[in-house]
C-alpha cells in the first residue's frame, strides 16, 4: 500500500513517508551509537588485562525494537490529525472532573483506611503479604513526613533520607549505649532528627530551589559518609546488630510467662509481632496524615503553601520565611526520624547502605509521582512503586532501571503526579477543588 | 614544601579534570536553569565508552609513542562522539517534553535519567570495577630533597602532563566556539532571555540541543582522562564527580565558563590537600561542606553576576 492510499483511505491521517524514513534512519543511527557501543561490546576481565566480549544479536535486537517502536508510534499515534491530539477541555468542565475527583478520593480514603485496618486479618493474607505491607505503609508514612517539605511548602529536598538514618541510628545506638527502650526512643529519635534538621537547615534554607536540592542531597551524603567512617561508634560499613525488638508497651513477644501470648490467653505464634509492627507503623503514618493535615489549617501550615506559591509576596507580607522554612524542614525531619526509628525496630539490624541517595530519590519520586501536596496521592504511588517492586523482584538487576524509566515516563505523561487537584485549605464560601494547571505551584525559590 | 608541591601538581590535575565536566553544568544551567543532574552519568558513559574502545584496540603500555597518542586521540573522538549521542537523546527525550512545566519537574527527570544510565551500564558492562593497566608511564622529577627520612622526590607524569595540555587546549578551543562563532553567540543570547532570542530568529531548541551536546562531549574528555589517571572505572563514579563538579559550577559561578575551570582547580586542590594533610576518608565530606558554605557564602560564585531577584 503507497503512502497516498493510506491517505485516501483514511482522511485524516498526516504521513510524509519522506519524513518517516528520514526520522527513522536517524534513530537508527542514534540507536547504534548508544547500544551499539555499549551492549555490542562488553570489557571483561582477562589475563594480563581486559578482553572485550561482544553480543551483537542482542545489541542489534534492541536497536531494531526501538527503529520498529519508532515506526509503531509514526504509523499509530503522530500520524492522526492533529487537532484530534489533544482536546482542550472547557474550565467548568475542568472544575467539575476536579470536583468529582475530589469526591470519588474521600471515598477511596476511607476505603483505603478500611482495608488497611483488616488487612492482617485477611484468609489470604501471609507473612509475604504482612511484610510487604509494612514496607508499604513505611514508604506511605515517609512520603507524608517529606510531602510536608516538598508538596505544601515547596523545598525540593534530595537528603530526606539522612533524617530516616538519623531516627534509625538515634534509636540503635540509644537502645546499645544507654539501654533505653523502643517506646522512650522513639519520641527522642524523632526530635532528634527534628533538631539536626533545624541545624543543617538553618544556614542553607535561604537558597533558591534547585540549589536547596543540591545542598540537601550534599548533607545526605555528608551524614553517610560520617555513618560509614566513624567505625567505633556507628559500626561503620558493619553496622549495628542485635537492635531490641519493640515491646507491646513493656510486654514482650516471647514465650514466657509474661510474654505477650500468655497474658493475653494466645497461643503463641511469630505472627503476633509482625501484626504488631504492622499496626505500629500504620499508627504512625495515620498520626502523620493527621498532623499535617491538622497543621494546614493553623497559620504555620498556611504559611507554608503561601510560601510555595510566592515567596517574595511572602516575605512582603512579613513572613519570616527562614522560620517558617525551618518549620517545615524540622516537621518533615521529625516523622522521618520516627520512620527511621520503627525501621530499625523492623529489621533489627541497619547498616549505612540502607539510606543511600537511591532512597531519597525514590521517596521524592513517591511524592511527586503522587501529586505534590496530595496524601491520597502520595499512598497510590507507594503502593504502585513499592508493589511494581516487588513484581520486578524477579528482574532484580532490571528493576531500577524500570524505575529509572518510570520515573522519567510518569514525569512526562503527568508532570503534576497522577492527583494534581489542589483542595484550598482555607476558603470563602464554598471548598471547591482546583484543577492544578490553574495553580502555578513548585517553583520553590 | 616537596610535599606541597606534589599535591599542588596532584591537585591540579584532578581540578582540570573536574573543570571539565563542571563545564557542562554551567553551561546548561546558563541557559535553562536546570541542574542537568544526569551529567555526572554522561562522564561515566563517555569513561565506559573509551575502555571499550582502548580494549578494541589492544593499547597496552608497550605501544609505541607515536601510535598510542593516535589512538588516544581516536578513543577521544569515539567517546565524545558517543556521549555527545547520549546527551542529545536525553535532552531530547526526557527534558525538552517538560520545557515549560514547573520548575522541579526536569530536575526529578534527570535523577530519572541517572539511575537508568548507572543501571544500564551496571547491566550492560557489569557491577565490578574495571581496571584498566597504566597505557602512559614516564614523567620528571622537578626536584628532590634528601634527609634523615629517606629521599622525597616531586614528581609530574607524562600523564598529568597530558591531562593539563589537554584541558588546556579544549578549554581554549571551547571558550573560542563560545566567543566567536554564530553557536556560541546564539547561546548568549539564549542564556541572556530565550524569548527575545526566538524572536530574533535563533532557533532556541536547537542551541539548547547543542549545548548538551557540547557539555557530554567535554564529559567524555573528563572520562577518558579520570580511566587513564586512575586506572579504575566503575558505574557509580558518575555521582559523586558529579556533584563535586556542579561544586565546581557553583563556586566559580554559575553561567560562567572561566568561572567553571577556576571552580573546579579549586575543588580539586581542596581535595588534595584535605587527602594529604586530613583524612582520606572524609574527602567527600570536605568537598561536600565546601559546596554548602560557598551556596551560603558566595551564591554568585567567584565570577559569576549576582541575580537580580524579578517579582
Amino acid at each position: 500500500m503507497t503512502d497516498e492510499t493510506i491517505k485516501e483511505a483514511n482522511p485524516g491521517w498526516h504521513l510524509d513517508a519522506g519524513k518517516v524514513a528520514k526520522d527513522l534512519v536517524v534513530t537508527a543511527l542514534l540507536a547504534t551509537a548508544i547500544f551499539g557501543s555499549t551492549i555490542a561490546y562488553k570489557t571483561v576481565s582477562a589475563e594480563g588485562g581486559l578482553a572485550l566480549e561482544t553480543r551483537y544479536d542482542i545489541a542489534f535486537y534492541i536497536i531494531a525494537a526501538v527503529v520498529v517502536g519508532r515506526l509503531i508510534l509514526w504509523l499509530a499515534v503522530w500520524s492522526r490529525p492533529s487537532g484530534h491530539r489533544s482536546p482542550v477541555m472547557p474550565a467548568n468542565m475542568k472544575a467539575s472532573i476536579a470536583f468529582l475527583t475530589t469526591k470519588i478520593g474521600k471515598g477511596f480514603a476511607t476505603t483505603m483506611l478500611l482495608i488497611a485496618l483488616v488487612f492482617p486479618f485477611l484468609p489470604f493474607t501471609d507473612r509475604y503479604l504482612l511484610d510487604l505491607g509494612i514496607l508499604v505503609l513505611t514508604y506511605v508514612m515517609l512520603g507524608w513526613g517529606l510531602n510536608i517539605v516538598v508538596g505544601l511548602a515547596g523545598l525540593l529536598d534530595l537528603g530526606y533520607v539522612a533524617f530516616y538514618a538519623i531516627g534509625a541510628y538515634s534509636y540503635a545506638l540509644l537502645a546499645q549505649y544507654f539501654g533505653l527502650s523502643f517506646w522512650i526512643c522513639l519520641p527522642l529519635a524523632g526530635i532528634l532528627a527534628a533538631f539536626w534538621g533545624i541545624i543543617l537547615g538553618f544556614p542553607v534554607l535561604r537558597l533558591r530551589g534547585d540549589y536547596l536540592a543540591i545542598v540537601t542531597l550534599a548533607f545526605g551524603e555528608i551524614i553517610r559518609v560520617v555513618l560509614l567512617n566513624w567505625y567505633w561508634f556507628t559500626g561503620g560499613p558493619d553496622g549495628l546488630s542485635g537492635i531490641p525488638r519493640p515491646s507491646f508497651f513493656g510486654i514482650d513477644f516471647n514465650r514466657s510467662e509474661s510474654g505477650f501470648a500468655h497474658i493475653f490467653g494466645l497461643e503463641y505464634s511469630s505472627s503476633h509481632r509482625i501484626v504488631f509492627l504492622y499496626f505500629l507503623i500504620l499508627a504512625l503514618a495515620l498520626l502523620t496524615n493527621f498532623v499535617t493535615n491538622r497543621l494546614r489549617r493553623l497559620p504555620i501550615g498556611r504559611a507554608w503553601e503561601a510560601l510555595r506559591e510566592d515567596e517574595i509576596a511572602c516575605r512582603s507580607l512579613g513572613l519570616n520565611t527562614t522560620t517558617v522554612k525551618l518549620t517545615a524542614f524540622a516537621t518533615g525531619g521529625m516523622f522521618a526520624g520516627f520512620a527511621g526509628s520503627f525501621f530499625a525496630t523492623r529489621q533489627g539490624f541497619i547498616s549505612p547502605e540502607s539510606f543511600t541517595f537511591i532512597e531519597s530519590a525514590l521517596i521524592l519520586a513517591i511524592v511527586v509521582l503522587g501529586g505534590m501536596g496530595s496524601q491520597i496521592g502520595v499512598v497510590i504511588a507507594a503502593i504502585v512503586m513499592i508493589g511494581g517492586f516487588e513484581i520486578f523482584r524477579e528482574a532484580e538487576q532490571y528493576r531500577m532501571l524500570i524505575f529509572g524509566l518510570a520515573m522519567v515516563f510518569i514525569m512526562i505523561w503527568r508532570p503534576r503526579g497522577l492527583i494534581s487537584t489542589r483542595i484550598p485549605s482555607i476558603f470563602l464560601k464554598e471548598k471547591k477543588a482546583v484543577s492544578s494547571d490553574m495553580v502555578s505551584q513548585g517553583e520553590g525559590h | 614544601m616537596e610535599y606541597f608541591l606534589q599535591q599542588l601538581i596532584n591537585g591540579i590535575t584532578l581540578g582540570s579534570i573536574y573543570g571539565l565536566i563542571a563545564i557542562g553544568y554551567t553551561m546548561v544551567y546558563g541557559i535553562i536553569g536546570m541542574i542537568n543532574f544526569a551529567h555526572g552519568d554522561i562522564f561515566m558513559v563517555g569513561s565506559f565508552v573509551a575502555l571499550i574502545v582502548i580494549t578494541a584496540l589492544g593499547l597496552t603500555i608497550s605501544t609505541g609513542l607515536g601510535l598510542t597518542i593516535l589512538a588516544l586521540i581516536l578513543v577521544l573522538v569515539t567517546a565524545m562522539v558517543i556521549a555527545s549521542v547520549f546527551g542529545w537523546t536525553i535532552e531530547r527525550m526526557a527534558y525538552r517534553p517538560l520545557r515549560g512545566s514547573f520548575r522541579l519537574a526536569p530536575l526529578i527527570t534527570a535523577i530519572g535519567i541517572s539511575i537508568v544510565l548507572q543501571n544500564y551500564i551496571q547491566i550492560t558492562q557489569g557491577a565490578r570495577v574495571k581496571p584498566l593497566q597504566p597505557i602512559i608511564s614516564g614523567g620528571y622529577t622537578i626536584m628532590t630533597r634528601v634527609d634523615t627520612n629517606g629521599e622525597f622526590a616531586v614528581q609530574i607524569s607524562n600523564m598529568q602532563i597530558m591531562i593539563i595540555v589537554v584541558t588546556v587546549i579544549l578549554m581554549t578551543i571551547f571558550s573560542l566556539i563560545i566567543a566567536k562563532t554564530s553557536l556560541g553567540r546564539a547561546q548568549r543570547a539564549c542564556e541572556q532571555d530565550r524569548k527575545m532570542a526566538s524572536l530574533l530568529g535563533i532557533n532556541v531548541d536547537r542551541t539548547i540541543s547543542m549545548t548538551f551536546v557540547m557539555g557530554a562531549a567535554l564529559a567524555a574528555v573528563a572520562g577518558l582522562m579520570f580511566l587513564l589517571y586512575y586506572g579504575v572505572i566503575d558505574f557509580f563514579i558518575g555521582f559523586v564527580a558529579g556533584v563535586k563538579a556542579f561544586t565546581a559550577a557553583v563556586l566559580g559561578g554559575i553561567g560562567s565558563l572561566p568561572g567553571a575551570m577556576l571552580g573546579g582547580l579549586v575543588i580539586g586542590l581542596i581535595e588534595t590537600f584535605w587527602s594529604a594533610y586530613f583524612s582520606i576518608e572524609y574527602k567527600d565530606v570536605a568537598a561536600f561542606s565546601m559546596l554548602a558554605i560557598v551556596l551560603i557564602f558566595l551564591p554568585q560564585g567567584l565570577l559569576g553576576k549576582p541575580e537580580v531577584e524579578k517579582v
